[in-house]
């Protein structure tokens, strides 16, 4: 029988139950009040008392209100018609819900029970298939879906029968499974799974190292992220962490995009719900919205169901990944969720850590980003989770718990820069600080040799080098004077101007400069080497920068043209004589 | 408040702090409200039959035999037509001498927008000051606060654009207001004969403080009546919310929280989000909009309460002093709307951001070769006319005194460009240079 428990005390959303059975940490349960049942998940337990976490208001709940425990911890429900819904943090499906306003209480099951998949066999009677083995194949928005044996399989199982190839609802049996002792198991399209552990339904996790191609190009150029790599935007307010967050979810080469907006703005989340079901995917030309999955747990929606978001994204991602797709996984912000950490600590009066985050804050984080990766699946496929996670320190100080323990385990850093956001060079991302782990990997540095060419990682690493010099003589010229330098210096400076202008900025509003493909980021970042191994003669610095300026200007009206039309050829011309103006032969 | 006849009353209080008190009592709900010989408080913990009453007027002068009764619902308001033109304290009782208000009695603090079912932002709010309307356009349904150090003039400021906005209903939240400067805005709100279309809840620096804590779910409660009930255009001004979160920390501090970074409560960032994100655009029409004012000391962003907000409301508008033309400026370096894309260049000329972008840039120049001239350096020909661009931009356009239509702030700014500038040196889009460049 099913414990039950009773309401003994409530501080905010911490509830405390005494209760007349077994209980497990993580265990979910409902508490009844006044109609409503308000979902809640087990946190602590002393003795017969134990402290819940309220997905939900409590507000009215009063002393021994009754509580239902369920038995399982908080698991999502997985199968196909999950692809472009709105999902809260708890995985209701928030399109289902009636009213503009969200009702305590109020749980929408995340699929859809009356819609038929074409359901196409990929094993046959006989077969011997683990946990995870791929059973069928359906077509949801043009992805292959792969309907698999259920996750929690122990041992190798032999298919029974298997339904023909026809239109199948996700609640009928497509298969049947027997174990070695006979025991027989009909298999439908639904995988539920606890959303905090992990999924480890592969055979290997290698170092990743295919370039996951976002269009930005201080990302892919500058500092690159693979499949199945980590990354982590900080930045103070204003920064743009969100535009930038939006474009990489827009651009990048995934099959599936989740974005969890984990207690950010609503009008944020409202946004993607605008756009993306009218934008175009520019790597396959269907609907953005196709492909993306949004778990909105915003700012003002329950603390609780805050921290539970990320995980249900996870999942969600990791379902996917076990059918071989790529997956870009994007959590802005993971602040917020730490902060939600940060709140049930206090009320449990949990000795803090530092800034009062509990002490295990970097293990949670380093879990959390262990669960992305790039795998070999059991049978050999490939399947990979992208994860990218925005952190908001607290006064921009980057010298916080959550950017500190992030640091220690995302492989891709992207430092947003007030300075740099204030000259709005945007994206604003600080090309000295920021770095990708993965220019460093020999297997990354095959892969670009195969994909682009050899000189490519060394041209790379010039351009930071330009940049880093520019900015020390940009600081000498600000002691010195412009005329206390060698005007070769200005020259020096300008070449790294010129990076930052015509590579590291770029307008992610304007239809053009906002995606630059991999084969256009290669011509762009040779010309502007070009121009940087080209001498040129000076005679005073004030005719660098009027110089530099113009050609500056040239390159951006080449940004912002067609690639390759009469226009964008015309300004090649421009510049190619613009050159020639000033160069030493 | 008359006490009902078959309410029970305890009199025996087991506890009393500064801002609490507890008793034995059962059948109480959270969040429920109740009186304290008289004092109004609510319910903030419950642990078996020991429940902590937050009192909202502070604990001074209860006795431990001092009656408690609770009145079996959480904190509420009565909405309806008849709000409008009224003054309120942070109950929701009137305190311009008028009538109760009837209506009907809605919980305050209510539930959230399902955020599927808001409509993205897109209609401008014009406020003739080119610092806001030029660099930094406000939509309907979003929230944005004034950081501004509490000597300027960020009241003025917003009573100029709550009055030059076209909006049905403006709601005045004032927490830790002087009387002063409730007098003022009852006084420009009325001058300009706007009294009927304005609903104020006031908490003065004459009022307990922890009494503040209701005062933005009062006046949200009552825009979200008139903004859903009645598909209307509510804007609502919130000043002072650095007030409002440190009456938080002192709550906070009574209930012996840890407090997280400068004193302030763990849940600062959910405090103040619950409140700001009550901005929407509803399907239906109706829409709230909230600027608020944060107040700063010393400048200082990087404290709890502005850096919250910060993360929470849709950009922020600093005011600043310049000291090179002696007027007040909408400060375009720190200044910023998230919203803004949704209209300028669609809702306004097409070349409005890059215009805007442009200015800025060439402003930052001149930033620059401010520092250089201070520094005793020599100026080039190109620093000695950002300089001069700047000052003509900062009095022409950035001051808080211009009131222009969005176009001939576009048209007073490539004026400039023109005056001063090539082409080639503003980097914008060859097309628009061609089509708005002053010959």
């Amino acid at each position: 029988m099913a414990t039950k428990g009773t309401v003994s005390g409530v501080i905010a959303n911490m509830v405390t139950l005494a209760v007349d059975g077994p209980v497990a940490q993580n265990e979910i349960c409902y508490i009844l009040t006044g109609g409503d049942r308000l979902m809640a998940e087990v946190i602590k337990v002393v003795g017969s008392n134990v402290y819940v976490q309220v997905f939900e208001s409590t507000r009215g709940l009063k002393v021994g209100a009754e509580a239902e425990f369920t038995g399982h911890m908080l698991e999502v429900t997985l199968g196909p018609g999950m692809l472009s819904k709105n999902y809260d943090g708890l995985q209701n499906d928030l399109d289902k819900m009636d009213g503009v306003f969200l009702k305590r209480g109020q749980y929408t099951y995340p699929l859809d029970k009356e819609s038929k998949w074409h359901f196409v066999p990929l094993v046959k009677v006989g077969d011997e298939v683990e946990a995870s083995a791929w059973l069928g194949e359906v077509d949801e928005n043009h992805q292959p879906l792969k309907i698999m044996a259920p996750f929690q399989l122990e041992g190798t199982y032999k298919v029974k029968s298997i339904v023909a190839e026809g239109d199948y609802c996700i609640e009928d049996t497509v298969a049947v499974l027997v174990d070695k002792d006979g025991n027989e198991l009909s298999v439908n399209m639904i995988q539920k799974w606890p959303v905090k552990k992990a999924m480890t339904n592969y055979k290997e996790k290698p170092r990743p190292f295919k370039l996951l191609e976002t269009g930005v190009r201080v990302i892919d150029t500058v500092n690159p992220i693979v499949e199945g790599g980590t990354g982590f935007i900080p930045g103070p307010f204003g920064t743009g962490k969100t535009v930038l967050q939006h474009a990489i979810s827009k651009q990048a080469e995934a099959d599936i995009v989740i974005i969890a907006a984990c207690g950010e703005r609503a009008n944020e989340v409202v946004e993607i719900f605008t756009e993306f079901p009218e934008l175009v995917d520019p790597h396959t030309g269907r609907k953005l919205m196709e492909r993306t999955i949004i778990i909105a747990n915003t700012s003002n929606m329950p603390v609780a169901a805050r921290e539970a978001s990320v995980y249900t994204a996870m999942t969600i991602a990791e379902y996917y990944r076990a059918m071989g797709l790529r997956v870009l996984l994007m959590a802005d912000s993971t602040s917020r969720w730490a902060q939600a950490l940060r709140e049930m600590s206090n009320r449990m009066e949990e000795l803090p850590g530092p800034d009062a985050f509990p002490m295990d804050i970097s293990a949670i984080i380093s879990n959390f980003y262990g669960r992305a990766g790039y795998v070999y699946l059991n049978n050999g496929e490939t399947g990979s989770i992208t994860f990218i996670g925005t952190v908001s320190p607290a006064g921009g100080n980057l010298k916080e718990p959550v950017t500190e323990n992030t640091k220690k385990v995302a492989r891709c850093f992207y430092a947003l820069e007030q300075e740099r956001a204030d000259k709005k060079r945007y994206p604003a991302v600080n090309p000295i600080d920021s770095y990708s782990k993965y220019l460093e990997y020999p297997e990354f540095e095959d892969y670009i040799t195969k994909r682009i060419n050899g000189e490519w990682i060394g041209k790379v690493n010039e351009i930071k080098t330009r940049l880093l010099r520019g900015k020390e003589i940009a600081e000498q010229i600000n002691i010195l004077g412009d005329d206390g330098v060698p005007v070769e210096y200005h020259v020096i400076f300008w070449k790294s101007e010129l990076i930052d202008y015509v590579i590291l900025q770029q307008d992610a509003f304007d239809e053009v400069d906002s995606v630059t493909p991999m084969e256009r980021q290669e011509d762009i970042l040779n010309t502007v080497i070009d121009i940087c191994h080209t001498e040129f003669e000076f005679d005073t610095f004030l005719d660098v920068m009027d110089y530099f300026k113009r050609m500056i200007n040239v390159c951006k009206q080449m940004n912002y043209s067609e690639y390759k039309s009469e226009k964008y050829e015309g300004f090649v011309k421009q510049l190619q004589e613009l050159i020639a103006e000033r160069s030493v032969k | 408040m008359a006490t009902k006849a078959f309410q029970k009353i305890y009199t025996k209080i087991s506890q009393i702090t500064k801002a609490t008190c507890s008793l034995k009592a059962t059948g109480v709900g959270y969040d429920e409200l109740a009186t304290v010989n008289g004092k109004l408080a609510q319910v903030v913990k419950i642990m078996g039959d020991e429940v902590t009453l937050q009192v909202f007027q502070g604990t001074e002068g209860i006795p431990t035999n001092a009656e408690v009764v609770f009145l079996g619902k959480s904190p509420s308001l009565k909405v309806s037509e008849q709000l409008a033109g009224r003054f309120f304290n942070a109950f929701g009782d009137p305190i311009d001498g008028g009538p109760d208000v009837e209506g009907k009695e809605v919980e305050i603090g209510g539930p959230s927008v399902n955020p599927v079912r808001r409509k993205q932002p897109s209609e401008l709010i014009a406020t003739g000051i080119a610092g806001i309307d030029l660099n930094n356009t406000l939509v309907s349904g979003q929230k944005i606060p004034f950081f501004a150090d509490p000597d300027q003039p960020f009241n003025q400021v917003m009573a100029n654009v709550a009055l030059r906005a076209e909006t049905d209903k403006i709601i005045l939240g004032g927490m830790g207001m002087t009387n002063d400067d409730y007098l003022y805005f009852k006084n420009v709100f009325s001058n300009a004969g706007a009294l009927d279309r304005i609903i104020s809840f006031v908490n003065t620096t004459e009022n307990p403080p922890v009494e503040r804590l209701l005062i933005p779910d009062m006046a949200l409660t009552a825009a979200e009546y008139f903004a859903v009930e009645h598909n209307q255009k509510v804007l609502v001004l919130l000043t002072d919310m650095t007030s409002y979160a440190d009456a938080l920390a002192i709550v906070s501090n009574r209930m012996d929280q840890i407090p997280s970074k400068d004193s302030m409560p763990g849940s600062l960032y959910s405090d103040l989000a619950k409140i700001y994100e009550k901005a929407v655009q509803f399907p239906a029409g109706g829409s709230i909009t909230i600027i608020a004012v944060t107040t700063l000391s010393g400048g200082d962003i990087t404290h709890a309460v502005p850096d919250n907000t910060g993360y929470i409301t849709e950009g922020q508008l600093f005011l600043r002093r310049d000291s090179d033309i002696g007027k007040v400026i909408v400060d375009p370096f720190r200044s910023l709307s998230r919203l803004k894309q949704l209209v300028s260049g669609k809702k306004t000329r097409k070349d409005h951001p890059q215009v805007m972008n442009a200015a800025v840039r060439l402003y930052a120049d001149a930033a620059n070769a401010k520092t250089k001239m201070e520094n005793g350096f020599d100026l080039t020909n190109y620093d000695e006319r950002t300089l001069a661009f700047a000052k003509d931009y900062a009095n022409e356009l950035l001051a808080i005194d211009v009131n222009l239509d969005t176009t001939e702030m576009l048209d007073v700014t490539w004026g400039l460009f023109s005056k001063y500038f090539k082409p080639e040196e503003v980097n914008i889009k060859k097309e628009l240079v061609d089509e708005h460049w002053v010959k």
